[in-house]
């Protein structure tokens, strides 16, 4: 009797019992679809975790051209205030549950631009709630697919039926750089329609 | 194919507009000071004279004189216009002063398209306006933004749209000059 | 093929792409106003990008500088590195007081690594193109390419991306163990990966017939539009900065110059989307050649570790504290076209003006003009093939 990967206890290779909202976190864990979404310097390297050598795909993670389609969106890149509010915007189609991966210095904090540039927002997380934010300037495709291991830590945790923590799940490693989360700016539009717009 | 030296392109050029300023050798290469208003007509004339040919703009930019160690101090904004010749492989500067206050220059967007994204760029960076452009409008910046941030004399800005600009916690030793409240 | 659109302005349908958008090359904007299939107008937007680099110019020391210029272009940041720093080191040559003479072995370098980094850049720009018009394999082609050139550069400056390798005065470390011996078995096995490249899309009916004749550029709107690099030599017109206005040690070598010959046989004329694409080909091809070149003319690194580059470092940011005061404006020949730097000094240690003019630039100016009586199919392909890319356009 081998124990398959898979959530609850197994009474062998074929049978699983288990809670509805575990088997649902697992199958969400294991098919994260990504938004095909590249700003700067990092989307390079985005796109080089999607070649052959690193291969995203493995882990279920494949890229969609349309936030409706993505329960991920991977910030990649240096995101100014003129491109902000179309973050956001891309995330309000994304369906719920819908996460959200910092990529880089940039996206984290502002980084090599956060002192001295007039047009460069210092953090996404100012427009979006992030879940997991990887530093590097820009990351190697292993950091990025490290925080999309701690992401999916996170994902475990999701429940669809049950009570859902309302505290931020803060993964080590991977924190809010400057400490204190930002707060977010109230929606230009009625956020999380589910998708349906 | 002949390349002119500097001195006969210098020559050339006041034959056309004789208010043409003084030549100053930088760096190998003539620099020629035009006044604003004749800027367009000089322009035509380096890209259509056969002994010149200027048929490329390899950049036009601009530089705040503002704080530059010059004496005495100059509140002028200099566009600087980079000419090359592909038919005779030959360069020249162009320099044309503006004053801060009133920065206008006639556009040369007519003489070479490659002109109308350079302009844009000026005037969105510097505030500089072209006229006769056929679409002046801000270029990088968003539309709704305050001040020419290439200006020596700019204000960052603290916020947009009321999202602060530096993080919660976020200080530096030095930072540049930031204005106060609401962009 | 272009069609004329026949519909009055006010019943066009006005199409939004990006700045998200899969096939935009990063965050691009372009309003198509189109007539049916038939695109009647195109408005770019730009400044999604824009970090304001030029600006932090002005704010940070003459070296610090030199990690940004990797930002403005990352697909190619070693090409950006060493436009920024031959740029400087003209200015410093202009008082002999200050001349930094840069060592032999750090120019071949620079030209190696320049070389290395134009490959990976135009791998980028051909496997796109093809991703463009809808064949998304060769672009893992390109990508499993440039993982390799990514290792070399890896094991130099221990950055994949972002290098910050040449510096003013020569480059930041000597070659690696081992890295001559790298190099030359990576060109090897490159040539022949890029045989088996064009044997799927070069020569591929398909694609070859997707971009002939598309967006033609004659030379003379090339040139008046300003478009630089391949994409002018496209057009036809026999110009390259690293043959005709050389820097480094370019001049030393035979820099052949490939140029648009409407290589797409019965439909494609010069100047189309295929030739702009097929000089990049060549190109690649003509950097492998100069790669192995230089490695011939590499001179023997010093005794280590005493100063395998000259070891004038320190006394290269001395003079870094007294810049000369003046201007000087020097182009270089990036993958996507000259990198011109227009810098000027006042004599202090931090720059008093930055300017970069890059290819991108100018080639996003002509898309109003291009784009014009193409079908909305082609957008992204048309786009594609002018390989822009966006941190260029807004810096």
């Amino acid at each position: 009797m081998t124990r398959r990967e898979g959530p609850g206890d197994a009474f062998d290779d074929r049978i699983h019992l288990t809670a509805v909202d575990e088997f649902l976190a697992w199958g969400k864990e294991h098919s994260l679809f990504y938004l095909l979404f590249a700003t700067a310097c990092c989307g390079i390297e985005l796109m080089q975790a999607g070649g052959p050598r690193y291969d995203v795909d493995r882990l279920g993670m494949i890229p969609r051209a349309t936030p409706r389609q993505a329960d991920l969106m991977i910030v990649a890149g240096t995101i100014t205030h003129k491109m902000a509010s179309r973050v956001r915007t891309l995330w309000e189609q994304m369906g719920e549950p819908r996460w959200v991966v910092s990529m880089g210095s940039c996206a984290n904090s502002g980084g090599p631009f956060s002192k001295w540039s007039y047009s460069v927002l210092n953090g996404i997380d100012k427009y979006v709630p992030v879940d997991v934010y990887v530093p590097g300037c820009p990351p190697r495709p292993e950091a990025l697919i490290d925080g999309v291991m701690a992401l999916r830590e996170r994902v475990r945790r999701y429940r669809t039926l049950g009570e859902r923590s309302t505290e931020p799940h803060v993964v080590a490693g991977h924190e809010a750089p400057f400490g204190a989360r930002c707060q977010l700016p109230p929606p230009d539009a009625p956020a999380g329609d589910g998708g349906r717009a | 194919m002949t390349a002119l030296s500097h001195e006969q392109i210098a020559a050339a050029v006041r034959s056309v507009c004789p208010e043409v300023g003084d030549q100053r050798a930088s760096n190998g290469r003539p620099f020629l000071h035009v006044p604003a208003a004749a800027v367009a007509d000089v322009a035509r004339c380096l890209r259509d004279d056969p002994a010149l040919r200027f048929d490329a703009l390899m950049d036009l930019t601009a530089v705040d004189l503002l704080q530059f160690p010059y004496t005495p101090p100059r509140d002028d904004i200099a566009v600087v216009y980079l000419l090359f010749s592909y038919a005779h492989r030959h360069k020249i500067t162009l320099e044309v002063f503006a004053p801060r206050q009133a920065c206008a220059v006639p556009s040369v967007a007519a003489v070479w398209p490659a002109a109308i994204y350079f302009e844009r760029e000026v005037f969105d960076l510097f505030g500089v306006t072209f006229t006769g452009h056929p679409q002046l409008r801000r270029i990088l910046m968003p539309d709704d933004w305050q001040g020419h941030p290439l200006r020596k004399d700019y204000l960052y800005p603290a916020d947009y749209h009321g999202v602060p600009h530096l993080r919660d916690g976020q200080s530096f030793s030095t930072s540049p000059p930031r204005a106060e409240g609401t962009s | 093929m272009t069609v004329e659109a026949s519909t009055p302005a006010g019943e066009r349908m006005t199409l939004n792409m990006g700045p998200h958008h899969p096939a935009t090359h990063g965050v691009l904007r372009i309003v198509v106003e189109s007539d049916g299939e038939v695109v009647a107008r195109c408005t770019p937007d730009h400044g999604y990008l824009h970090r304001s680099i030029e600006k932090i110019g002005e704010c940070v020391e003459w070296p610090m500088f030199v990690p940004y210029t990797d930002r403005i272009d990352y697909v190619c940041a070693m090409n950006a590195n060493l436009a920024y720093c031959v740029a400087v080191e003209r200015l410093l040559a202009s008082d002999p007081a200050t001349t930094v003479v840069v060592p032999r072995r750090a120019e071949c370098i620079r030209v190696l690594v320049a070389e290395l980094n134009r490959i990976s850049s135009h791998l980028i720009a051909v496997g796109a193109m093809a991703m463009d018009v809808g064949a998304y394999t060769p672009f893992l082609h390109g990508i499993a390419q440039r993982e390799a050139v990514n290792d070399i550069f890896e094991k130099l400056c221990g950055q994949r991306l972002t290098y910050n390798y040449v510096t003013i005065g020569g480059v930041a470390f000597d070659l690696h163990d081992g890295a001559v011996a790298e190099i030359a078995a990576f060109l090897d096995q490159f040539e022949r990966e890029m045989q088996r490249f064009n044997r799927l899309v070069t020569t591929n009916t398909i694609f070859r017939d997707r971009c002939a004749g598309l967006a033609v550029v004659d030379a003379a709107q090339a040139i008046a539009w300003g478009l630089v690099g391949p994409n002018l030599r496209g057009s036809g017109v026999d110009f390259d900065l690293r043959r005709d206005e050389s820097y480094g040690i370019y001049g030393e070598l035979d820099v052949r110059v490939p140029k648009g010959e409407a290589f797409a046989g019965r439909h494609g004329r010069q100047g189309d989307a295929y030739d702009r694409y097929v000089v990049r080909l060549l190109e690649i091809q003509e950097s492998v050649r100069l790669c192995r070149a230089v490695l011939q003319l590499l001179p023997p690194a010093a005794d280590k570790p005493a100063d395998p580059l000259g070891g004038h470092q320190a006394e290269v940011s001395k003079i870094l504290r007294k810049v000369p005061k003046g201007a000087v404006h020097v182009r270089t020949e990036a993958p996507r076209g000259e990198m011109g730097y227009w810098i000027v000094s006042d004599g202090g240690k931090v720059p008093f003006r930055v300017r970069c003019r890059t290819g991108s630039f100018t080639a996003a100016g002509m898309f109003q003009h291009v784009m014009r009586g193409i079908f909305l199919a082609d957008v992204v392909a048309v786009i594609g093939s002018f390989d822009v890319v966006v941190p260029e356009i807004d810096r």
